[in-house]
C-alpha cells in the first residue's frame, strides 16, 4: 500500500492532528480521544469481550500511540495507525486471556470467506426472483431505528459474528475506515474484505428485519 | 440478473467494486424491482445504524487519566 492510497480530505485533517499532537496541543489530543473513543472501544470489544478490559485496551492504545508518535512515518493516516494499534493490543490481550477453546471448534471449518448465499433460498422462487420480498422499512419511525434497544441488538448481532466478519464490519462501518485501509490492516485481499463485510452486514440486516418489521 | 444474484452484489455495488457492465445490469435490475430496491435501502440503513455504535462518549475518568498521561508525555519529550 502506498501513502497515495490515503490521499483525500480525511488525510489533511489527520496531518494537522499529527502536527498538533507532536507539538503537545492538549486540546487536539482531547478532541481525538473524544472523537475516536466509541469506535476504539467497539474494536477492542471485537476481540476481548469484557467491557472493562476493552477500556484498558483503549487507554493502553493511546499511551502506545504517544510513545511511538516520533516513529510514525505517515505511511497510513493517523487514524488508521491508531486503529491498528488498538487491534494489535486487543489481539494480544485476547491471547493472554487464553480461554480453552471448546473441542468442537478445533475442527470447525472456517468458511468466513466463502460466498455462501446470505439470504435464505426460501425467500426466492425457482426463477431466482423474490417470492417473499423484504418489507420496506420506510414506515419504521427513526426513533425506533435508532432506539437504545435497536443499538443493543446490533451490538449483540455483531458480537455473535465470526471474528473475521466482526473485525471488518467494525473497522469499516463503526470506525469508518475505507476498504484499502482495512485490507492493509488485516492483510487481506480486496475481495475477501468485501465478502466478509457483505456477510456481516447481511447478518445485521437480517436481525434488523426481524426486529423492525 | 436475478434477485438472488443481485442481493449478493450489494456490498460490491456500495463499494464501487462492480465492473461498469455489471454495475449497469445491477442498476437496470434495481429500476424494475421493488424488493431489491428495498433490500439495498436496508443495507444502507444497516450501515448507518452500525455506524451509530461509534457515538459512545468517553467516560470522564478515562478522559482525565489520558489527559494526565498526555501532560506527562509532553513533560518528558521536551
Amino acid at each position: 500500500m502506498t501513502p497515495l492510497s490515503f490521499a483525500g480530505v480525511g488525510e489533511k485533517r489527520s496531518d494537522s492532528d499529527l502536527e498538533a499532537l507532536r507539538s503537545g496541543d492538549e486540546a487536539a489530543f482531547r478532541a481525538l480521544i473524544q472523537m475516536h473513543h466509541g469506535a476504539m472501544l467497539r474494536l477492542a470489544m471485537a476481540y476481548v469481550r469484557d467491557p472493562g478490559l476493552a477500556e484498558e485496551v483503549v487507554q493502553e492504545s493511546w499511551l502506545t500511540c504517544l510513545r511511538n508518535l516520533d516513529k510514525f512515518e505517515g505511511r497510513s493516516s493517523l487514524k488508521t495507525w491508531i486503529f491498528g494499534i488498538v487491534m494489535n493490543i486487543a489481539r494480544s490481550r485476547k491471547r493472554k486471556e487464553a480461554r480453552v477453546l471448546p473441542f468442537a471448534s478445533l475442527w470447525r471449518r472456517d468458511d468466513s470467506d466463502s460466498r455462501r448465499p446470505t439470504v435464505e433460498a426460501s425467500r426466492f422462487g425457482g426463477d431466482g426472483m423474490w417470492s417473499v420480498p423484504p418489507d420496506s422499512w420506510s414506515n419504521v419511525p427513526e426513533s425506533k431505528v435508532l432506539s437504545s434497544e435497536t443499538m443493543r441488538r446490533v451490538k449483540a448481532a455483531i458480537e455473535s459474528l465470526p471474528i473475521k466478519h466482526r473485525e471488518v464490519i467494525t473497522l469499516r462501518d463503526v470506525a469508518g475506515l475505507d476498504a484499502d485501509e482495512v485490507c492493509g490492516l488485516l492483510s487481506i485481499t480486496a475481495e475477501n474484505q468485501r465478502v466478509r463485510l457483505h456477510r456481516a452486514r447481511a447478518a445485521v440486516r437480517k436481525m434488523l428485519e426481524e426486529y423492525l418489521t | 440478473m436475478t434477485c438472488r444474484q443481485v442481493v449478493e452484489l450489494m456490498t460490491d455495488y456500495l463499494d464501487g467494486a462492480l465492473s461498469p457492465e455489471d454495475r449497469a445490469r445491477f442498476e437496470e435490475h434495481l429500476a424494475g424491482c421493488d424488493g431489491c430496491t428495498a433490500y439495498l435501502a436496508e443495507m444502507r440503513t444497516t450501515r448507518r445504524v452500525v455506524g451509530r455504535l461509534a457515538d459512545e462518549s468517553i467516560p470522564k475518568s478515562i478522559e482525565d487519566e489520558l489527559l494526565k498521561a498526555f501532560r506527562d508525555w509532553k513533560g518528558e519529550t521536551r
